[in-house]
């Protein structure tokens, strides 16, 4: 599965890894406090326009 | 503009006005470098001038927060701000008085400093130059962080933060004379660099941090 | 306060509402066709391209670290743009759009750092020198973070938005003078930009050459990193927007009692 990365591939592979969790990361964490700034906004709305 | 001046040297120098507090600090930090790197005379004069020139930002660095704020707090920024002086000129005024009683005072000390570093002969008028000519826009730019944070409560951690990257490009050339001048290298080309990068910080940052000023003010 | 919360109100229903609708509506474009390019781009870089001479498969690093150097600039140069659009037009969605980018600008800083560490302990033999180009991004991570202090700890957000585009507009002019210093103070290890020289790319200039069997995945991961770039942008923007209105609703909630 993985090619032949030789004498490199602790190098190779660490610096993917490194790269690839802080992408995810940073998309996990927008698209978490995106959702929660949306929910909260949506509440709010309602409230606000129950209320009048 | 020369009252005001007078104004704010007379408060520096008056008690809690933070004068002395800069220059213990550029004491206390050479005093401590031989503790930590040892004290061979040799290692200590070949880091003497980045040494002087690290200890004398981070001394103008310690007083910035006090720039502005006693201003801010008892309501005079706002009294400045109205009258017909203009806000660039006040915020000019207030990194010379920043500068005639930290910065200046710091050029004064490095020469006797020096000596405790083991700095090399011909390295001492190459500091006082070189400090003289980057103390200035260390205080300009300082004035401008001090302005972005005026209105904040914490704003110390935070102006060194945002204060120390803007030093970069003084720190460097600045210790580059020093360094190349202790070494008796020609120094023609950072000292110029240093004297471009301060006349450009002095004459354009004080509308800069003038408007980071009226933001805050508003 | 009444002003202000009238004030908010106004923008809230206009441009901004546009914008959220508009990016709803681009939003799973972009994030379908860069995931599809860097997945592509990657696998294609990380499987199906031969080791280097010299380099040893090492080289198979090119396709993270050349597009998140790229994206850390082209961060800071977007966070200008939308300042000075904020500075001069007042559009609210531009600052916002600035305040959204900068945590992207630190992820694509800390992904190039990071990658050029790992890449350069066999090939420098050291993690980390003090060449100008790795001093220059380290400055320009400060730069980054400053920026996002400033933005925290400010309350009130059209403050906020003014000091973090002056210290913006400050911030680059510095960013540049620093880059020259640096260059000045010390010589580098870092080669030269050869990935969009033209003769680098043609193979003509043999001595450092991207060769085109690295240069089109290579490709492909950089328009994957734009692109992620304009959908994390967009989308992070669109929470900022919404953060702002909830602020917004509560003033007024506050002052309606």
């Amino acid at each position: 599965m993985i090619p032949d990365l030789g004498k490199y591939s602790d190098t190779v592979l660490s610096a993917y890894a490194a790269s690839i969790l802080l992408l995810v990361a940073l998309v996990v964490f927008s698209i978490l406090r995106g959702r929660k700034v949306r929910a909260e906004m949506d509440k709010l709305e309602q409230r606000m326009s129950r209320h009048g | 503009m020369i009252a005001l001046l007078l104004r704010d040297l007379k408060l520096a120098f008056r008690a809690g006005g933070g004068f002395g507090l800069g220059l213990a600090f550029f004491l206390i930090v050479t005093v401590l470098v031989p503790f930590s790197v040892g004290p061979q005379s040799s290692l200590l004069s070949t880091i003497a001038p980045g040494v002087l020139w690290l200890g004398a930002l981070l001394a103008c660095l310690l007083s910035l927060d006090r720039l502005l704020a006693l201003d801010w707090e008892d309501g005079s920024l706002d009294l400045l701000a109205t009258a017909p002086l203009p806000l660039e000129s006040v915020v000019t005024i207030k990194a010379l008085a920043h500068w005639l009683t930290t910065g200046l005072p710091l050029v004064l000390a490095a020469p006797f400093l020096g000596v405790l570093l083991n700095l090399p002969a011909p390295g001492f008028s190459w500091l006082v130059i070189s400090l003289l000519l980057g103390t200035p826009a260390m205080s300009v730019i300082g004035t401008f962080g001090a302005a972005l944070t005026v209105g904040l409560k914490r704003g110390g951690l935070l102006l060194s933060l945002l204060v120390l990257p803007l030093y970069v490009p003084t720190l460097i050339f600045g210790a580059e004379v020093a360094r190349r001048g202790a070494a008796g290298m020609e120094t023609q080309t950072p000292l110029l660099m240093l004297a471009g990068i301060t006349a450009a910080t002095v004459a354009l940052l004080p509308f800069a941090s003038a408007a980071v000023l009226r933001i805050n003010l508003r | 306060m009444s002003i202000t919360a009238k004030a908010n109100a106004l923008w809230e229903y206009a441009n901004p509402r546009k914008f959220l609708a508009t990016s709803e509506r681009v939003l799973p474009f972009f994030w379908i066709t860069s995931a599809v390019c860097l997945v592509v781009g990657l696998t294609w870089g990380f499987f199906f391209t031969p080791d280097d001479y010299k380099q040893g498969s090492t080289v198979k690093i090119i396709y993270l670290h050349v597009p998140a150097s790229l994206m850390a600039i082209n961060c800071w140069l977007m966070m200008l743009a939308t300042s000075l659009v904020w500075l001069v037009r007042r559009h609210h969605v531009s600052a916002l759009a600035a305040r959204a980018a900068a945590p992207i600008g630190i992820v694509m800083t800390l992904i190039s750092l990071a990658t050029g560490a790992i890449w350069g302990q066999p090939m420098w033999g050291t993690w980390w020198a003090w060449d100008p180009r790795l001093t220059s991004f380290l400055i320009l991570f400060l730069f980054y973070l400053g920026y996002v202090a400033l933005w925290e700890a400010i309350e009130d957000p059209d403050t906020a938005a003014d000091l973090t585009s002056v210290l913006c507009l400050v911030g680059s002019v510095f960013a540049l003078l620093s880059r020259y210093a640096v260059n000045f103070w010390n010589q580098g290890l870092h080669q030269g930009a050869s990935v969009m020289r033209a003769a680098a790319v043609t193979g003509a200039d043999t001595e450092e050459k991207v060769s085109n069997i690295y240069f089109y995945p290579l490709l492909l991961c950089i328009v994957g990193f734009v692109l992620l770039f304009i959908a994390l942008v967009f989308y992070r923007t669109g929470t900022e927007i919404r953060a702002r209105r909830i602020k917004a609703l509560l003033a007024r909630e506050r002052v309606s009692g």
